[in-house]
């Protein structure tokens, strides 16, 4: 094991045990705290797929500004600890949960142990990727028409929020 | 790599669905008593859509990058999802109005659904159709909660988010394993390397994440929960809009990645859609048995018939591909009528909709009750009708590909369908009943009806008109 794939290791831990601390948290406050956590060691291994932009953005956008959302909407609700809902668990749950955990042991085999050995080297053009300039580039040649039809999805939000939201329509 | 600007005469459909749908804003704030500037604006920009898309259909090829597809299979669902948008429409102008809930909005939400469905069916890359099917869904998320002061069309909304943003997360995460074994998101390059993808445990994982995610989206059993109160909930136009255009999206897209992509999917893929075909119309044929609700027991019918389509993608042959085809358009036709019928009978909170309220409809709307009894008469299967056809060609194709048991149980499951659809119509002819329509049902709305039943009847009794498009179109 080299140090780069040791330390690749260590983050994806760190990623998985803060994202199973979020939603293990009774209190939503210390869940968003960790969602922040697990935001910032993915934008890690971002940084180890020489994918500098996302891993910026990552933080700047989603560990930044929506995070701080969260908070200031879940203390301005001023939600305290989450109550126990159900005490009982029911076969039903039983079964889904077992399929469940049946699941996510198949795609953690197929996906982690399946057909991979070891990580591929990075490629040198992975680097480039990286960049503002290339994925600048890309989104407004080759992928314009996504980009395109995303700005119609965000018109759409918009324009659906406020007609769910509104307290008035006239 | 470049921009090409013949690209953008080739998506030109949806640019005008797209243009409608941002005019319909500004002439909302623009104009007073918008309505029917609103209401004439958007169906002249949909038949001008039509009209192009139409135009489109001898072409093939790509554009913008392989992203899309040009003609062909794209518009034959272009036109599709067009006809049922008008229709909507024309059905949805008296209810919207009698509910209290005309906001123009509500056709600039459709139109925008209908531009993420128009890119599903035009898609040729993972990318492209995700973005579809997400702007699609969300338009849907948004229409069911339209009816903001009633509690189950708030519920409805809710409960479909949420379960509809964990469907996603399945598409997704399938399209991303497929991404990894693959190294490519785009369908045809897919499509070539597919023999070796085979081999890979990767990309299996992936396809039975993506086979998850639409399943979802088609309201296939095991993944149907959210259908009934999501249908039941929402406005009855919104209702049929989704059951009938949104199933064909999801439909379209799942045909372009199975039967273009995918080749078929092996024997692996088609044994795994022939146990969802027979779960899907065992389980939505016997629940809507019990319902008493008309809006409910169309929900899990259109479970049932999510499951007669998908025993074509089992048959993966070229007649099942087209029946499919078939069906989807047939269905289209026969559940907005039948949801047509609902909306024009239904008053305050989801009243007069259940079977004692439709007791002896003929003898005081027979014209109503006669279109009501040819939906129904469509939906079982019985010739001269569409559906009748569109069973036909699904079942002869599942024969065909040695699928026999499967198209006996689809016989089977649709004789379950007729006990409940003739039903409506025995409780309209053979029963008296006092309940009158709260409002005379408008001319335009009746218009939608006449041209919906006019369509399954021509499809039904000249099935070669809609058929010959489906044929050889990959």
């Amino acid at each position: 094991m080299t140090f780069e794939e040791a330390f690749v290791y260590i983050l994806a831990a760190g990623a998985i045990v803060s994202a199973l601390l979020v939603i293990t948290r009774r209190n939503p406050i210390n869940s968003v705290i960790y969602l922040v956590l697990n935001f910032f060691f993915l934008a890690a291994l971002y940084l180890t797929l020489k994918a500098q932009f996302i891993a910026i953005i990552q933080i700047l956008v989603y560990a930044g500004a929506i995070m701080v959302l969260f908070m200031f909407v879940i203390m301005l609700l001023n939600l305290g600890d989450e109550k126990q809902l159900r005490d009982r668990v029911t076969w039903k749950q039983m079964v889904a949960i077992g399929l469940s955990l049946a699941f996510v042991m198949q795609v953690i085999y197929i996906v982690g142990f399946g057909e991979t050995d070891g990580m591929d080297a990075i490629s040198a053009k992975a680097a480039e990727i990286g960049t503002v300039e290339y994925i600048g580039k890309e989104l407004f040649s080759h992928y314009v028409l996504p980009i395109e039809a995303i700005s119609v999805l965000i018109v759409l939000a918009v324009v659906g929020a406020i007609v769910l939201a509104k307290r008035k329509l006239d | 790599m470049d921009f090409n600007p013949t690209d953008l005469l080739h998506i030109l459909p949806i640019i005008i669905v797209t243009v409608t749908a941002l005019a319909i804003l500004i002439l909302e704030i623009t104009i007073k008593r918008a309505e029917p500037v609103v209401f004439a604006f958007s169906l002249i920009g949909l038949i001008a859509a039509g009209v192009s898309a139409i135009s489109l259909y001898p072409q093939s090829g790509t554009a913008f990058n392989e992203m899309v597809s040009i003609g062909g299979f794209a518009s034959f669902f272009h036109v599709a999802f067009i006809v049922v948008t008008i229709l909507t429409f024309l059905i949805s102008r008296q209810y919207i109005e009698r509910m209290g809930i005309y906001h123009s909005e509500y056709y600039a939400i459709i139109l925008f659904s209908l531009v993420g469905m128009m890119l599903i069916a035009s898609s040729l890359d993972l990318l492209m159709l995700f973005i579809g099917i997400e702007l699609m869904s969300l338009s849907f998320y948004i229409l069911a909660g339209f009816m903001r002061t009633r509690l189950t069309s708030n519920e409805s909304a809710l409960k479909y988010f949420l379960l509809g943003a964990f469907a996603t997360g399945f598409l997704v995460y399938g399209i991303a394993l497929v991404y990894g074994a693959s190294g490519t998101t785009n369908l045809a390059s897919i499509a070539e390397q597919i023999d070796q993808l085979f081999t890979s445990t990767l990309f299996w994982m992936g396809v039975a994440m993506l086979t998850m995610g639409f399943s979802f989206k088609i309201a296939a059993v095991p993944f149907h929960m959210w259908a009934p109160d999501v249908y039941e909930g929402a406005p009855t136009t919104v209702t049929a809009f989704m059951s009938t255009a949104g199933k064909a999206a999801a439909f379209a897209g799942f045909l372009i990645v199975v039967m273009f992509s995918f080749a078929g999917g092996t024997e692996k893929l088609q044994d795994l859609f022939a146990i969802l075909a027979v779960a899907s119309m065992v389980v939505g044929n016997v629940i809507a048995i019990s319902q008493h609700n008309l809006k409910r027991m169309l929900a899990y019918s259109s479970i049932a018939h999510a499951g007669y389509m998908l025993i074509g993608f089992a048959a993966a042959s070229e007649l099942g591909m087209s029946g499919v085809m078939f069906y989807i358009v047939a269905y289209g036709f026969m559940n907005i009528g039948a949801f047509g019928v609902l909306s024009m009978t239904e008053y305050g909170e989801n009243k007069n909709l259940t079977f004692d309220e439709f007791k002896g409809l003929a003898t005081r709307k027979p014209f109503v009750a006669a279109l009501m009894a040819i939906f129904m008469f469509s939906l079982s299967g019985i010739p001269p009708f569409a559906g009748f056809f569109g069973k036909y060609y699904i079942f002869l194709a599942a024969i065909q590909e040695g699928y026999t048991w499967l198209a006996i149980v689809g016989v089977l499951a649709s004789v379950i369908g007729v006990y409940y659809y003739i039903r409506v119509i025995i409780y309209m002819y053979f029963y008296d009943g006092d309940v009158t329509l709260e409002a005379e049902p408008s001319y335009i709305g009746m218009t939608a009806l006449v041209l919906a039943a006019f369509a399954v009847l021509q499809m039904g009794i000249f099935p070669s008109t809609v058929l010959r498009l489906t044929v050889g179109l990959f």
